[in-house]
């Protein structure tokens, strides 16, 4: 086997055992950092032996012995050292509970790292790290932070855990579906962060958030193939990372959706997240937000050409989705719809209701400054581009925003 | 596991009538379900005393320790197997006795 072969072997090991490496040592000693710390140091160890040694018939089992092995020499140690609450830990290996409704290692090593009593960036960075097998200085560069600092956030997130005891198990059939929940608004902020990268350094698309983000979601998908909303979330990931490629132009400005180039749309994405909205369509079952945005996104993806698009199709489902999201942004985008079914000024009367709430929030000033150009009103409209360009954090954003402004009529006279 | 739920509020007054009441329900509900421990109320942080032994000669100040604009009026200790159990109960307790709380585990 080459050395090729070998990382090659080692580099898909990573990508599809970390996360039941980790959750079953997690699991069989009931301590996050031990678990951690023992499939880090499994993955060193195929590193260095597996090009010599060759690659184990079963590359998972190998991991999950070496590092169960490394985790024992290491609360072996500590023993040593006379830590009485490293035993108490252990005692913590509650017998196993009755299986709740779905059971999987990682769906439990998921549900600790989405926990709710975390603050929401300690799940993010906790979930990429134990789920994803991201490493510290990835998950800082993720979000901007210096590697020490995401560090203490997870260290600190693990000592919760520990000395708080949250639980590690799949939540109960009665509180599963605000779990998940809470786990679905976690992948789809590492979704978006990557979708609409903030800070004026950064690459406009995040690629690798939006792909991890999409795998974990499979995971989950996996996991819990029932679930309407993971189905739902799955596939709005799906059919907005298939636009990825034409939604930033060469120069690097952000293309709206009706300028897209639509022959560049990824079509077995599309395909994919299509088959995902007629399943949960096909089941009948009240669909969420998530399942809700996926049947707009599939909306507009099934028109070859934006004038094709249906858009009483998409207001109504926006109608849907604020009934249960009743939020200014749902409808700011709902006025989007009504644009084009009802006129732009229509939907400007409806956009500018929302401004109390959405003064300080650049899509708001952005589909302001549209309708206002569109309605011929170029002064307010630059005004609005103005505001929603000091507001933007996408460089592709302010540049497409940027672009629209200057290609007002209106000239400002002094 | 023993957790300490601590009732925060920004005003001394006692609770009224309906939410004693609810509290007793509370209260009943967790002596029957082998969650109790132990609660009580609080005087307002007004009638707190602070004392400092530390130098070998007791010093007392009157006052509660820290100035703030909410303070703790009430506590709960329960008995618990884990923090699920302990969200799920603060969270009634927090209804019954009508005030925001906070969960904290003993070491």
């Amino acid at each position: 086997m080459s050395v090729i072969d070998v990382q090659e072997a080692i580099t898909r090991a990573h990508y599809e055992e970390w996360a039941r490496v980790v959750a079953t040592l997690a699991r069989r000693f009931g301590d996050l950092d031990i678990a951690e710390e023992a499939a880090a140091e499994a993955f060193a160890t195929a590193v260095e032996r597996w090009p010599a040694d060759g690659v184990p018939p079963g590359p998972g089992a190998w991991l999950t012995t070496t590092a169960h092995r490394k985790a024992i020499d290491r609360v072996r140690r500590e023993n040593k050292r006379g830590d009485k609450q490293k035993e108490a830990q252990m005692s913590y290996d509650d017998p196993p509970e009755p299986l709740g409704p779905i059971d999987d290692e990682r769906l439990r090593l998921i549900f600790i790292c989405c926990h709710p009593a975390l603050a929401m960036e300690a799940r993010v960075a906790l979930t990429l790290r134990m789920v994803g097998g991201l490493t510290m200085a990835e998950i800082a560069r993720a979000f901007l932070v210096r590697e020490s600092a995401m560090g203490q956030r997870i260290t600190r997130a693990k000592a919760k855990i520990k000395a708080a005891r949250i639980p590690y198990r799949v939540p109960s059939a009665e509180d599963l579906p605000g779990r998940v929940s809470g786990v679905l608004a976690v992948l789809f902020l590492v979704f978006n962060e990557g979708y609409l990268a903030t800070g004026p350094g950064t690459d406009p698309v995040r690629h690798d958030l939006t792909a991890e983000a999409i795998r974990l979601t499979r995971l989950i998908r996996a996991l819990m193939p029932q679930d309407g909303e993971v189905a739902g979330l799955l596939a709005l990931m799906l059919l907005t990372e298939a636009r990825r490629t034409a939604r930033v132009s060469p120069s690097g400005e952000l293309v709206a959706l009706d300028e897209q180039d639509r022959g560049a749309w990824d079509a077995a994405l599309i395909a994919e997240g299509h088959r995902l909205v007629r399943e949960r369509l096909a089941a009948g079952a009240a669909p969420g937000r998530y399942q809700i945005l996926a049947a707009i996104n599939a909306v507009h993806t099934s028109a070859r050409d934006v004038r094709d698009t249906d858009w009483s199709q998409v207001a109504a489902l926006y109608d849907q989705l604020v009934r249960i999201d009743p939020s200014p942004i749902v409808a700011l985008n709902r006025a989007i719809a009504i644009a084009e079914l009802d006129g732009p000024e229509v939907a400007l009367a409806a956009v500018d209701r929302l401004e109390d709430e959405l003064a300080g929030y650049h899509a708001y000033h952005a589909t302001r400054a549209d309708l206002l150009r569109r309605l011929g009103c170029s002064r307010k409209s630059r005004a609005a581009y103005d505001r929603a360009i000091e507001l933007a954090g996408n460089t592709a954003e302010t540049a497409h925003l940027t672009r629209r402004r200057d290609q007002l009529g209106y000239r400002p006279s002094g | 596991m023993q957790y300490l739920v601590s009732v925060i509020h920004d005003k001394a007054d006692l609770a009224t009538p309906d939410e004693m009441a609810a509290i007793d329900v509370f209260n009943d509900r967790l002596v029957a379900e082998g969650y109790w421990v132990f609660a009580g109320g609080l005087g307002g942080p007004d009638t707190a005393t602070v004392i400092d032994n530390r130098g070998g000669e007791a010093l007392f100040t009157d006052g509660p320790f820290l100035e703030s604009k909410e303070y703790l009026v009430g506590f709960w200790v329960i008995e618990a197997p884990d923090l699920d159990v302990a969200l799920k109960l603060a969270a009634e307790g927090s209804k019954a006795c009508n005030r925001k709380v906070e969960v904290r585990p003993f070491l």
